[in-house]
Formats: structure tokens, sequence, C-alpha cells
């Protein structure tokens, strides 16, 4: 660094200028992604997965991909997957994409007030999900819908809480896509960012203390890796030897901010990894048989007592962030079009057919049985309600669960919201 | 849980001499007692905190429980308020009851998000599925020349976010059985310990020696298990010119400066301030009609004015006279002006004579 002279009056060298990062593209820009470097697919090592941690870091900076251009299976990363379980991840992956192209549409609609889509970066929870054990425990961020498929948890119950309606078993109480289930060792999402990443360490640290067998995973997105929980995680994962996964989606956007306002572009955030000495992997999140081997080798790893392992899953936000957002106002839309890692469905279903075990018939059978099943649990749960049509809960549940048991003043303050109810709403007379 | 602990009606708060079957112990041997007793009980609560393991903390109130229960259950932290109560909703959510350390209060800030947004919320955002069965036990309040990081008095911080129980002792007796209550508890609970009053009650008197707690027979603390609920009280003295509600440090501050005016005060020990124990409070200040209300922390937005307004709304027409207040000054904790800034004898005995004036 220069020696700043101690008489600097009259010196004539530039001023200091703040760097504001800017994205390649904005709205009607057109695209070039020749400055992305996308590896070969089959061209990456694969560590032992006991290896030490240092041994992963030149994966930081690669990209782990294992789905060709021919569509075919390549390298060392190829988990081998039988016929049968790359259709029900492809099962997954269609019905996690109707799923939220229904409930998008049912946000217009007026039925709920909120809703996010995952379309794009399917893999990154599901494959991932598939990769883990059934109850293994999760730490999701808000785009992880794709876990509660894989995990079987009913499609009416995610809507009931979509709507907020009388079926919600979270009472109404969170924003919709905010979901619960202990039964599913699904943590209940918080809407803060990157809270859950040391949760989760937490969580993983809890089951060593306790011998368990079961390991952790969180995610989030690239975004929050500012946030200082995401280092907070980091440090007592590396601290620890935590038997804990961090997946970092990094889906290029957090809402209108590009990569670069967390860091993206002066490294990649598996290079995070590195520098807390964690096991670290940069993987193509579109492409579903690398996220699966990423996933299943870090789970292999952190079972076997061999620690954390952050995995950078490498996508693209197709959609906007929410339904509160429109991307054409902050980004071209020929990002989407021209995204060089392709679209994980696609993709999935492209080497199913290249070996012989799909085909676009089946394929269409698929998308209208998923479309099917959807519709019929948004008919069912539409029987409950929908949000804005009906306070579908007893006043009470309002102050239920603040404390385990009410204190007076939550009593009092009960009373006083009954007393209002019977002003406001008389036709309610008689609910609890 | 059962509420068949022990309460503490009255208490003499006046120091009298040992006999030879009490066994006296101050607040920190108190407090480690404490959760010796329930690492014993129970397997599922470990302890953690920057420097409470090997070392035993930088108050000594986890001496001997690594060597104890082992590495697994008593360990040292990164330096990261955050992490350490992240990782504790993640120990909750596995089954764990995780009792962490903050080691000074004036250090919790970086944890407040995880705390507000995640410990306290967990139960109602998840309708009960997951809970945030923790205790943060944490050395607060000044009068050790501790500076401004080292001083503070945040608990209307924590009084004021929905989902969180705030616990303050003001002795050896009350902190085992409280801090066993709020371990227990399956709700988050900030424990604050006052710091100053560790190794004996303080009379306000800076100047003086510290009387040590073996001469107070609030230090007379039984072995073994007792639970003291949260919520209850304590009257520390009755009488009949006002009502003083205090906690912690000004507990003592507020006996010295009334046993040297001569006032014939009722002190109410809060013990716990959510919850709070309202009908205590209304009874006395309906009995005497005077009220003064005597915190550390700085005055605007304190607990004070919290216990002023449930005074007021509640108990306005058997007042006599304005409900006061004497608490810090609404400044960082001075370092050499210490003793300027904490509400002592003269700022609490110029209370007590306003609100006996009317």
């Amino acid at each position: 660094m220069a020696n700043r002279p101690q008489d600097t009056a009259g010196h004539n060298s530039p001023g200091l200028t703040l760097h504001v990062p800017e994205p390649h593209y904005r709205p009607g820009d057109a695209v070039d992604f020749s400055h992305l470097t996308v590896s070969e697919p089959g061209a990456q090592p694969r560590p032992d997965e006991a290896c030490p941690a240092a041994e992963t870091h030149p994966l930081a900076t690669d990209l782990i991909r294992v789905l060709g251009d021919d569509n075919q299976a390549h390298g060392p990363w190829n988990p081998r997957l039988d016929a049968e379980t790359l259709r029900t991840m492809l099962r997954h992956m269609a019905l996690t994409r109707a799923f939220d192209e229904r409930m998008f549409r049912g946000q217009r609609q007026g039925k709920t007030s909120f809703y996010m889509k995952c379309t794009g970066e399917e893999a990154t929870s599901i494959s991932a999900a598939m990769a883990l054990a059934a109850d293994d425990m999760v730490f999701p961020s808000y785009r992880q819908q794709g876990i509660l498929i894989v995990r079987g948890y009913p499609l009416v119950e995610m809507i009931n809480q979509i709507y907020s309606n009388k079926g919600d078993k979270l009472k109404g109480r969170q924003l919709p896509i905010m979901y619960s289930s202990r039964e599913h060792s699904f943590f209940t999402i918080s809407g803060n960012l990157a809270t859950q990443t040391p949760q989760a360490v937490g969580w993983a640290m809890a089951s060593a203390i306790k011998g368990d067998t079961r390991i952790a995973a969180t995610w989030v997105g690239e975004g929050s890796t500012a946030e200082g929980d995401f280092h907070a995680a980091c440090t007592f994962a590396a601290v620890y030897n935590a038997p804990v996964i961090l997946n970092v989606v990094n889906n290029q956007w957090a809402i209108s901010s590009f990569s670069g306002f967390a860091g993206g572009e002066r490294a990649t955030f598996a290079q995070r990894g590195a520098g807390y000495g964690l096991a670290s992997l940069r993987v193509d999140g579109n492409d579903a048989l690398a996220v699966y081997a990423a996933e299943r080798w870090a789970a292999n790893r952190a079972r076997a007592n061999g620690g954390p392992t952050l995995i950078e899953h490498f996508s693209y936000r197709a959609e906007g962030h929410s339904t509160s957002d429109d991307p054409s106002g902050y980004r071209s839309a020929q990002e989407r079009e021209e995204w060089p890692l392709g679209d994980p469905i696609m993709r999935l279903k492209n080497h199913l057919i290249a070996l012989g075990e799909w085909d676009e018939g089946r394929q269409e059978e698929l998308d209208r049985a998923c479309a099917e099943e959807v519709k019929a649990a948004t008919k069912e749960a539409e029987k409950n309600g929908i949000l804005g049509h009906g306070m579908h809960h007893p006043f009470r549940t309002m102050f239920e669960d603040v404390f385990e048991e009410l204190p007076w003043h939550l009593k009092e303050q009960a009373a006083q919201a009954n007393k209002e109810r019977r002003i406001k709403w008389p036709e309610r007379e008689g609910e609890q | 849980m059962s509420d068949t602990a022990m309460t503490t009606a009255t208490a003499s708060a006046s120091a009298t001499a040992a006999t030879a079957s009490e066994r006296r112990i101050n607040m920190i041997e108190a407090i480690n007692e404490a959760l010796d007793i329930m690492m014993d009980r129970d397997p599922d609560i470990i302890i953690m905190g920057e420097d409470v393991g090997y070392f035993g903390g930088v108050f000594r109130a986890t001496a001997g429980l690594q060597e104890k229960y082992g590495k697994t259950r008593v360990f040292d932290t990164p330096i990261s308020e955050c992490g350490i109560i992240a990782a504790a909703v993640g120990m909750g959510a596995y089954g764990l009851r995780p009792v962490p350390e903050i080691q000074f209060a004036d250090y919790i800030y970086p944890g407040l998000d995880q705390l507000i947004s995640e410990a306290a919320r967990l139960r109602y955002r998840s309708a009960g599925e997951y809970i945030a069965p923790m205790t943060v036990r944490s050395p607060f309040g000044g009068g050790i020349f501790g500076g401004q990081t080292h001083s503070q008095s945040p608990e209307s911080l924590f009084t004021h976010v929905a989902g969180l129980k705030t616990v303050i002792p003001s002795t050896p007796h009350d902190a085992k059985g409280l801090l066993i209550a709020a371990i227990e508890d399956n709700d988050p609970v900030i424990f604050f310990e006052p710091k100053r009053i560790y190794n004996g009650p303080f009379s306000g008197y800076y100047d003086q020696p510290v009387q040590p707690w073996k001469a107070h027979t609030d230090s007379v603390v039984p072995e073994g298990y007792y639970r003291i609920p949260l919520g209850k009280a304590r009257i520390v003295r009755e009488g009949e010119a006002l009502t003083v509600l205090a906690y912690g440090t000004m507990v003592h501050v507020t006996e010295a400066v009334c046993r040297e005016k001569g006032v014939d005060a009722e002190i109410i020990d809060l013990r716990t301030l959510v919850p709070l124990d309202i009908e205590a409070i209304e009874t006395s200040v309906k009995k005497t009609g005077r009220c003064l209300v005597v915190h550390e922390a700085t005055r605007t937005s304190g607990f004070g004015a919290e216990l002023s307004a449930l005074v007021t709304e509640r108990c306005f027409y058997h007042l006599e006279a304005p409900v006061e207040r004497a608490t810090g000054f609404d400044t960082p904790y001075p370092h050499s002006l210490e003793w300027a800034y904490f509400p002592g004898p003269v700022r609490i005995g110029e209370a007590i004579d306003k609100v006996l004036a009317e």
C-alpha cells in the first residue's frame, strides 16, 4: 500500500473513487455470457469423501457438472442413479413447477397475498433433498418448496398455509409459503434472511452431542450470505466440525440486486467456505445429477464425522423474486432465455430420453397429471377458505403460543379483542 | 410444570449472624449450584458461551462444570453472540435445553435478531411445532467501573418483545430458585444477573467497604433442588408509607436508603419483569397510596415507564401522589462519572421525599 505523504497539499494524484457494482445487463440489453466460465461436464475430480477440506478447494472455483450437451452423464461425479430414481426426481420437479404455476395464478386471482416460485431452481432443493435421509433435518430458506414435495408433504396442507385458511396448521399466522413441518424434519421458515443458517449448525451440533446419526442441511440465497448470521454459521460449523451442509443457492439475483452486491464480483460463493476451512463445492445448480452427487458427497462426509460442507449451487432465478416484483424492470429478459446452463427439468428429461427411459409423450402425460394433481389439491384446500374471505381462525389463537401459558396481560388483551369483535363483527357472535 | 415451588413471601433483609446450621453462599455460588443441579437432573441441558468451559467463566459462574459434565455439555464458543443464540435455537429445535451465557449484557446486541425474530417467535409461528426452551444468562448493570460496554441494563429491550420472559434476581437464594425455574421453563428466558451484587448486597455507598453476602440472611441457600416460580414478586419489607418497585441491585440500594431515612416503605422486588406480578403491585399500591419505581437503566422508555403506566391505570383512585421514577440518566454509562450516573441514595432519597410530600 502506498504511503500517504504528510504534506498532501496540491498533490496531483487522482481522487479516490467508489465502486458501485453494476450487473452486466439491464432491460433491453442484448446478453453475452462469454464472461462466464462453464466447465466441461465430467472433467472435475471427485475427492474422497474423507479428504482434508483443502483438497476440495480447487472445486470452489470450478463448476461440478455431470450432464453434457449430449444429454449423457459424465465423469466421477455421475451418481449412477437408476432410471426409476431419475423419473421420480423428474416427477418431483415437474410437480413443483406445476404447483408454482397454479399458486402464482392463485395470488393474481386474489386467493392469497403473496407467492414465491422456484422456477429454474428446482434441482437445488429436489435433487439435494433426495440425496439426504428423510429424517435429516432441513433448515430451508423460502424457495425450497421442492423439499416438502420430495418428503411427501401433502399439497393440500401447503395450499392451506398459502391461503391462511381454516385448515392452515400454522393458524394463519405466517406469510404464505413460510411452511413448518416437524413431522417432515422441516424447520419453520423465518422470512428473516439467513437466520436459519447458524440454527442448522446448532441443530447439527446437538445431533453430534447426542451421538445421533442424523445430519442437518440448510439453504440460503447468495444475497443473504452477506448477513452476519451466515458468517457465524460458517465459523461455528468449522469450529465444531458440525455435521451440516450449508447450501448456497446462487440464483444471481436478490430481488433487483445482482450477486455483485453480495461480493460475487470478487470471489465465488463457494470460496467463502474455503476461507473458513470448510469443504467447499461449486456445482451446476441446473444439473440435477451434479446437485444430487454433491449433496450426497457432503451428506456421506458429514455422517462419517467428516464435518461440514458448503455447496454453492450456481443457478438462475428464472422468474421474479416473488409476486411483488416485475423482473423486466431491472434485468434483461434475454438473460433467462439464453442462460448457458439451461433449465434443470429440460436437462433431466433429455437425459432420460437419451437413456431410452422416457419420451415426449410420457413427459406430456406427466405434466398433465401434475397439473391435475395440483388442481385437485387446490379445490380441496379452497373448501377451507381463501385469504380475506372471512377470518378463519378463532380470535383466541392470536394470543395462544406467544408463551406456553397465557400470562395475565395477554388474557386482558384477548378479552379486549373479543369485545372489539362483538362491535366490529356482531355476526360472529358465539365463536370463541 | 407444577408451581409447588417455594416462595419467600416476606424475608427480613437485615444482616444477622449466621447460625451453625445455615449454609451461606454468594450469588455466583448460587448460580453455579443451580446449573450443577440442573445439569445433573437433565442430560439435555448444555452450557455454552465465551470462556465458560475450561476457565469456568469470567465471573466463575460455570466453574467446575466442564470437568464434571464433559466438554460436549459445557464448552467455549466463538466470539459471536449471534452464533451463540442461533446455535441455541437450533439445539432447542433438536430437543436440547441450552443455557447459553452472554459474557456481558452489553454484548448481547449482535444476538438480538436471533432472540427477537427467532427464539421469541418459534412457538407462535410454528403453532407449537418448535419451541426455544433456552435460558440466556448474562451479567448486567453497573457499579463496577465497567464503562459504557460493561455496565448497561438493557432489560426493557427484552420486556418489549412478545414471547420473551425476563428474570432478574436480587439475592443468592432467589438466583438459585429462579434460575432453576427459568431453565425448566419451555419459553426463552433472559436471565440478567446484577453483577454488582454477585459478591455482596450493595447499599449505594460506593465508598464504603463491600458487605459480603455471608452477613445477609438472603444468602442462606438450601442445598439441592428448589424453584421460585416466574411471575411472583417478593415483598422485601412490608410498610405503610409508600410502595417502592425495584429489582436487582436497586432492591438493596432502596432498602438501605429507606433504613437510613427511617421511611416505612413497602419494598417489592419484582424478580420477573415478564411475566409481571401485577397482583402484588396493585395490592401494595392500593394499601400505601404512593409509588416509586427504581431502576438503574436509562429513564426514557425504561421498564419504569411501563410500571408507572400500569400503576396509574390500575390504582389511580388510590394514589395520593404522582408515581415517581428514580433511574439512571439517559446517557451512555460513563466510566469516571459512574457514581454521578448511578441512581444512588441521593436520587432515591429525593424521589421518596417527593412522593411523600404530596
